[in-house]
C-alpha cells in the first residue's frame, strides 16, 4: 500500500509499524506526525496515511522545512490556507498577534498595513520586541512572520489605511481583519469594505479593555459583517489595553477568519455564529 | 414588531433607521446599522425605511485594539 513518509509516496507492506519507517527512511527520528498529530513509533500505518518524521533538534534543510511545519496541520487544511490572502488592516495588538497566528496556521498570503513605527508602550501588548522599537510596523511584524513560518508570501503596506485606499489595498483579499485602535479609525473601516468591498468578509474587534471577564468574549455575525469582543470595555483613561485580553480578541478574529476560509469544521460541536459554507 | 440586536421592538408604517435610533435612545456617534444583514450607510439613516418583522443589527464602535 501507499503511504506518504515527509511528503514522499513510499510503497510499505499492510501492518507496517512507524518504526520501521524510521529505521529506513530517517534513522534517529525521534517524534512521528501521523495524519497532523503525534502517534508512538508502535502504530501500525494504514494506506494513504500522512507520516512526518522528525528528529528533534535537528535542523532541517530548506527544502524540507515547509513540509515540517505544517506537519500539526489536518491533511487537506494546509492546502486551502496555503491558498487563501487575508488582509490585516493596523498592525498593533490586534493585527501584529491575529498576523502571527494566520502565519502559523499556514495561510497562504498576508496583506499588512499601518503607518506607524514600533514604540515602547506598544510592547505590553503587540508582538513586537525591545529591539524592534523604531521599525516601521509592517516591516518588524514582516520579519517575525519570516522567523516564524518563511512560507508566507508578506504584502506589506505602509501607509496610513484611508476610506480612499481600502478598496487598492484589500482588494485581493478572502478575509479583511480591522485591528485598529480608535472607534472612529474602526467605522472608516468598516464602511469603507461594507461599501466598497461588499463580497469581502470583515472580521472586526470590538471591546477587549482591561483583564479577566473571559466569557464575554464572544462573537456576532451579522450579515458579512463579524465582530469580536465584548462589545462594552472601552480603552480609555483609566482602562487600558493589555496583552492578553486584546489577545484573546485577535485570536477570535484570526479563528473566525480561518472558519471564513475553510468553512465550518464538521467535527465542531454546533456554533451560534458558524459561518454557512466554505468560500 | 421587529428585532433590533437580538431584541423586539414595536414596528409602525414609514419607520426609518433614524426614528429607530431616537426610540432606542441610541446616540453613540460611532455605529454601524445593518438591515437584515445589509450595511445602510449613515447618509441613508433619514430615509431608510424599516420594514415589519425586519432583523436590524446597531453595532457600536468603541475604542481600544
Amino acid at each position: 500500500m501507499k503511504i506518504y513518509v515527509n511528503e514522499k509516496k513510499v510503497t510499505v507492506t499492510p501492518g507496517a509499524k512507524v518504526a520501521e519507517l524510521v529505521k529506513k527512511h530517517k534513522p534517529g527520528a525521534d517524534l512521528c506526525i501521523l495524519n497532523g498529530f503525534p502517534c508512538l513509533m508502535e502504530h501500525t500505518v494504514a494506506a494513504n496515511d500522512r507520516v512526518v518524521l522528525i528528529k528533534k533538534g535537528e535542523r532541517p534543510s530548506k527544502r524540507e522545512l515547509e513540509h515540517l511545519l505544517a506537519a500539526r496541520h489536518t491533511p487537506g487544511v494546509h492546502a486551502r490556507l496555503k491558498k487563501a490572502c487575508v488582509g490585516i488592516a493596523g498592525c498593533g495588538g490586534l493585527g501584529s498577534t491575529a498576523a502571527m497566528a494566520l502565519a502559523r496556521a499556514g495561510v497562504g498570503t498576508l496583506i499588512i498595513a499601518d503607518f506607524d513605527v514600533v514604540e515602547p508602550s506598544n510592547l505590553n501588548r503587540q508582538q513586537y520586541c525591545v529591539d524592534q522599537i523604531g521599525e516601521a510596523k509592517v516591516d518588524a511584524l514582516a520579519g517575525n512572520i519570516r522567523r516564524a513560518n518563511p512560507y508566507v508570501t508578506v504584502v506589506k503596506h505602509r501607509v496610513r489605511i484611508v476610506r480612499e485606499n481600502v478598496r487598492t489595498l484589500f482588494r485581493a483579499a478572502d478575509v479583511v481583519i480591522e485591528a485598529f485602535d480608535r472607534a472612529g479609525q474602526k467605522l472608516m473601516l468598516a464602511d469603507a469594505v461594507l461599501d466598497l468591498l461588499p463580497k469581502t468578509p470583515l472580521v472586526i474587534g470590538n471591546g477587549m479593555a482591561g483583564y479577566g471577564a473571559n466569557d464575554l468574549l464572544r462573537t456576532r455575525r451579522v450579515g458579512n459583517l463579524h465582530v469580536c469582543g465584548d462589545g462594552t470595555s472601552e480603552a480609555g483613561h483609566g482602562f487600558g489595553l493589555m496583552a492578553p485580553r486584546v489577545g484573546a480578541c485577535a485570536m477570535l478574529q484570526a479563528n473566525q477568519a480561518l472558519e471564513i476560509i475553510l468553512g465550518p469544521d464538521p467535527r465542531m460541536p454546533k456554533s451560534q455564529t458558524r459561518n454557512p459554507k466554505s468560500r | 414588531m421587529i428585532t433590533v440586536n437580538g431584541e423586539r421592538h414595536p414596528w409602525h408604517a414609514g419607520l426609518t433607521v433614524t426614528q429607530l435610533l431616537k426610540e432606542k435612545n441610541y446616540v453613540f456617534p460611532m455605529i454601524i446599522v445593518q438591515i437584515n444583514g445589509a450595511h445602510v450607510r449613515e447618509e441613508d439613516y433619514p430615509a431608510a425605511p424599516i420594514a415589519d418583522r425586519d432583523d436590524v443589527a446597531v453595532i457600536h464602535l468603541i475604542t481600544g485594539g
